[in-house]
């Protein structure tokens, strides 16, 4: 019995949800009393995945195939599984990332095991398995029980608090065979926003509704969200109207995040808003209807007209930077 | 060409979200049930795809009876014939195991579902289905264009996206930007009452996870209100009482 935690990187380098996955893996192997092995797949370079050993991850697969070095879901989940094979893996986690959310299916169909997707804590494994997720687009959390002997977890980014636990680290690397079948998706193209932050990733995020009024008020946004290092989002109405991208929208059928801190500027609170934010771990909600339902869930609220706020605020985080 | 698109009978999206038997069983009671609104995008593209004779599209739900006002939505919206597995959809890969051993034997082109439902939010089924198909699967995609057996999809990614192609049949998730979503018209909802709907017994499937309980959010304190004219009050806030900057 161990643990194999999968772990996504982006062009070579991993990310904070990675990160994330190793240290909350490594928390299940400790709390099993039993190893951890990471896997990663694609080209990473030796330093790269030695930074993997910060968190606790001291046996690493490293699956360099030039056939894998763009994500397919297939041909991944063969080798991820083929890994939780050969380690004798009974619980494997992963990031419940987009790509996550394409594989961790697969796997467990694999390996017959019971998934749970969205974690938000660590297993309680006294007795039996059982798993914490998010449900009801973030209205509720579901304990879901693993009662097969095989279980993958997807956790959600933010969720679980990266400790560092450096250990020596052994890398080996590792060439299942690839079946022509699980090839049959071809990557044409990635394109990234590389001056962005990511919003699924971001630790902060400033977000606008249709109390902006319009498209071209959404310089004074993206001007605080670059000072806070935050990401920017939006409600419904906003994406609807086409005045910002689809990516953007947060709530319950756009895409829910829990960031550290999140903005909320002229959107009202509407309960399918909430469900996609409420999650965040510090809200601030800024809106010139003092009844606006927002207040209910916010932590800091300012009431007045977003206009003379913003701008304010700007000048005043300038000024605390400086 | 066939198209399957599997649909979900979710609680309205203004549900208010609540538990009975000590936090163990989702409170229906007044609930309104809707056609998950990620698969309305998945059936308004399969029907785009299929105009002019191009192709059938067949709708599938693993549930009850209580869900053919949903299926009949859908057959309004504009699916040719639908299925109901009748079962209560336990999990996902349930709901999988039973859509894989319908589409098994009806040779479908393409297979279509909603990103996710929105009430286990699970994002499961779509590569499910596939894994046991043995077939490609893309979840989450943005775009879906056909060109004979080949497709081309945008799939999302954290800050950017995707671009793929496929030849021949696979499964994709659906997410906003696919299509919009249609609204039934009067000549959709008479003919959705004469259009076929089948439904077929479901198979046994091995249990491997089960909810055994809910919890709520816990509740937040009560707002702290800042004056609109001291803003810079919020940042000295947000830096030394909550210490999130």
């Amino acid at each position: 019995m161990s643990v194999l935690v999968y772990v996504e990187h982006a062009d070579g380098k991993f990310k904070k949800s990675g990160f994330e996955a190793v240290a909350y893996a490594k928390a299940i192997a400790d709390q099993l009393g039993t190893s951890l092995a990471a896997i990663s797949i694609g080209n990473v370079t030796e330093e790269e995945l030695g930074s993997l050993s910060r968190y606790g991850a001291s046996r690493i697969l490293n699956v360099g195939s030039e056939q894998l070095k763009t994500f397919v879901n297939q041909a991944y989940a063969s080798v991820i599984a083929a890994a939780a094979a050969k380690e004798g893996a009974d619980v494997v986690v992963l990031s419940n990332s987009f790509s996550g959310k394409g594989l961790a299916p697969r796997i467990a169909v694999k390996l017959q095991a019971g998934l749970v997707d969205g974690a938000v804590e660590l297993p309680d494994t006294s007795g039996s398995f059982r798993v914490k997720k998010t449900a009801f687009s973030g209205k509720a959390f579901a304990v879901t029980e693993i009662t097969a002997a095989k279980k993958v977890i997807a956790l959600n980014p933010n969720a679980f608090g990266v400790k560092e636990q450096p250990v020596d680290v052994q890398v080996e690397a590792f060439q299942p065979e690839i079946r022509g079948n699980d090839l049959k998706t071809v990557i044409k193209d990635i394109v990234r926003a590389t001056d962005k932050i990511s919003l699924p990733d971001a630790e902060r995020v400033v977000s606008g509704g249709r109390g902006l009024k319009g498209p071209e008020n959404w310089g004074m946004i993206e001007e605080l969200a670059g000072l806070l290092g935050a990401a920017t989002a939006c409600s419904k109405p906003v994406s609807d109207a086409d005045w910002r991208p689809h990516s953007e929208h947060v709530g319950q059928t756009g895409i829910a995040i829990r960031p550290n801190l999140y903005i909320a500027i002229g959107i009202s609170g509407a309960i399918q808003h909430l469900a996609g934010v409420s999650s965040s771990k510090v809200i601030v909600v800024i809106n010139k209807d003092p009844e606006a339902p927002f207040f209910k869930v916010a932590d800091y609220g300012i009431v007045g007209d977003a206009f003379e706020i913003v701008p304010k605020l700007i000048e005043a985080l300038k000024a605390h930077k400086a | 060409m066939k198209i399957l698109v599997c649909i979900s009978n979710v609680p309205d999206t203004t549900t208010k979200i609540t538990f009975t038997d000590n936090n163990t069983q989702f409170n229906t009671a007044g609930v309104q049930y809707i056609l998950n609104p990620y698969d309305e995008i998945a059936l308004a593209r399969a029907i785009e795809l299929c105009e002019g004779g191009k192709g059938t599209v067949t709708v599938v739900n693993v549930g009850e009876s209580s869900t053919e006002p949903t299926i009949r939505k859908a057959l309004a919206i504009g699916a040719d014939d639908a299925v109901r597995i009748n079962a209560a959809p336990r999990d996902a890969w349930f709901v999988a195991s039973q859509i894989a051993a319908y589409a098994k034997e009806q040779n479908f082109d393409l297979i279509l579902t909603g990103r996710e439902s929105i009430d286990y939010n699970g994002a499961q089924v779509a590569a499910m289905v596939a894994e046991i198909l043995d077939v490609p699967s893309v979840s989450i995609i943005k775009k879906l264009d056909l060109d004979g057996t080949s497709a081309t999809l945008e799939r999302e990614i954290e800050g950017g996206k995707e671009v793929i192609s496929i030849d021949g049949a696979f499964v994709a998730s659906c997410a906003e930007g696919v299509a919009e979503p249609k609204i039934p018209n009067m000549r959709g909802i008479m003919s959705a009452r004469t259009k076929p709907l089948v439904v077929v017994e479901a198979q046994a499937v091995p249990e491997l996870s089960k909810i055994v309980s809910y919890e709520t959010p816990a509740p937040r304190g009560a707002v702290k209100q800042i004056p609109a004219d001291q803003p810079e009050q919020l940042i000295a806030l947000l830096h030394s009482e909550a210490k999130v900057i």
